[in-house]
């Protein structure tokens, strides 16, 4: 372990892990320190990834797919259920292998990596981030460097420490509980949502298979919702009316902070990655391939700028982040807060509506163009996310 | 005042992310509320997904 590095990395994430590894394939020198035991764990994720981005990464391996999804099941509020293909497929991951194997392209690119060290404050010089605190084993170190890239999470502080805003609104924080199942006798090439009041009010339920009947089952409700029913009474409520024998593997909790893009997420001497910058996908609450896209930009600059010998050049992140996925994210937000609205009632009618096109013909497009009969006022917002590349 | 109930507690960070006075501090398995910092603005008490953070009997002066 050196005194100093080019860049540090805290929290060994998808983002953080693709941060250190663009960075040291650079030829940089990286940390990447971790506050968990392990890499990976504990989980806190609904594990689908859609598999085109994700190529951009990593060779799928069966050791870290739980199965392939080629259909999604929409479950209106009346039950009726609206089956869609997809021309994409996805993924369900398990994602403690998964996080693990990302960790690993991190080593082997060059990045040194220690985990149970949790870092509890930054290091200044003139003003500009110059380093991290951190807690190891009951003992206090600091270790400088020129860039540290915060991808600590929804629980992001370190870009606090620098003077950037980083606190989510409570309204756009989807608060969720998750229980991995055994014996869910669902399709397992399918991912199901289910919508409306009883579901998920602002937000949606979900059964994501992973193999063997056995299934990830959980939900995300704004805090919005929270203030007068737990995302944890939902999900319970659920279990009873649907699978009340079911064994149960796991029960995690985490949060998806569902919005735009921090208005800031670089300066002096520090960039912001993954959900700590809020790079999530705010429709879908997907936050994989995003936070990963988001720790490779940010790496890839962080070495830039290194190289250069012009740490003022990790100011480009912000707009090659914008320019990247961050400006989709904005349309998929206002959409987002259209359907957030939307009573149960207009969800069976959009059902409804879309059931009457044949399987064949069917496409995310059709659906969304489905729902804009029922609310044309997201027409605008819809139509540029088929225009905008 | 809030509390955490740390033995239901799952670590998840919700809490954390929604603070705006950076008064919650989480690590591994372990989770603080610094009083000091603390402003009872309930933000925490809400975003929790599983009836972690709780108001104590001493609660008062909370908007809901």
């Amino acid at each position: 372990m050196k005194k100093k590095y080019d860049v540090i990395v805290v929290g060994a994430g998808p983002s953080g892990s693709m941060a250190a590894r663009f960075a040291a394939e650079r030829g940089v020198s990286v940390l990447m320190l971790e506050k968990d035991r392990d890499v990976g764990y504990p989980v806190r994720c609904g594990e689908a990834v859609g598999k085109e981005k994700l190529l951009e990464f990593i060779e799928p391996d069966r050791k870290f797919i739980a199965a392939e999804i080629n259909k999604f099941s929409m479950i209106a509020p009346d039950g009726s259920e609206v089956v869609l293909p997809l021309d994409q497929t996805g993924f369900v991951l398990e994602r403690k292998i998964f996080d693990y194997e990302l960790a690993k392209t991190a080593a082997v690119a060059g990045a040194e990596i220690l985990t149970r060290a949790y870092v509890n404050g930054l290091l200044f010089d003139g003003g500009k981030v110059s380093g991290v605190k951190y807690e190891y084993q009951g003992n206090q170190y600091q270790v400088e460097s020129d860039i540290v890239i915060a991808a600590d999470g929804v629980e992001s502080r370190v870009g606090r420490w620098a003077g950037i805003k980083t606190f989510i609104d409570f309204r756009d924080m989807e608060s969720c509980v998750q229980i991995t199942a055994g014996n869910i006798t669902v399709n397992q090439n399918t991912c199901y949502f289910y919508f409306g009041q009883e579901y998920a009010p602002h937000g949606y339920f979900w059964i994501f298979p992973k193999g063997n009947n056995t299934a990830n089952i959980g939900l995300g409700v704004s805090g919005i919702i929270g203030k007068k029913r737990s995302a944890l009474s939902f999900l319970n409520d659920f279990m009873k009316k649907n699978y009340p024998d079911a064994p149960i593997l796991t029960q995690i909790a985490g949060g998806v902070p569902s919005a735009v893009t921090l208005e800031k997420i670089s300066a002096p001497g520090i960039m912001l990655a993954g959900d700590a910058a809020r790079q999530v996908n705010p429709l879908s609450g997907g936050g994989i391939t995003s936070g990963m896209i988001g720790g490779r930009t940010a790496g890839t600059i962080a070495a830039e700028a290194i190289k250069s010998k012009n740490t003022d050049h990790i100011f480009s992140y912000d707009k090659a982040w914008h320019e990247a996925v961050g400006k989709r994210h904005e349309i998929y937000n206002r959409i987002k807060e259209g359907i957030y609205n939307f009573s149960d009632e207009k969800f069976n009618n959009i059902a409804r509506s879309f059931s009457r096109i044949p399987l064949a013909k069917r496409t995310l497009g059709n659906l969304f163009k489905t729902a804009l009969i029922h609310n044309p006022s997201l027409l605008i917002d819809v139509a540029k996310v088929f225009i905008v590349k | 005042m809030i509390e955490i109930l740390p033995d239901k507690c799952d670590f998840c960070g919700c809490c954390v992310g929604v603070c705006p006075e950076d008064a919650i501090e989480l690590k591994e398995a372990e989770i603080n509320i610094m009083e000091s910092l603390c402003t009872n603005c309930a933000k925490c008490v809400w975003s929790c997904p599983i009836e972690v953070l709780v108001f104590n009997k001493n609660g008062a002066g909370v908007k809901v």
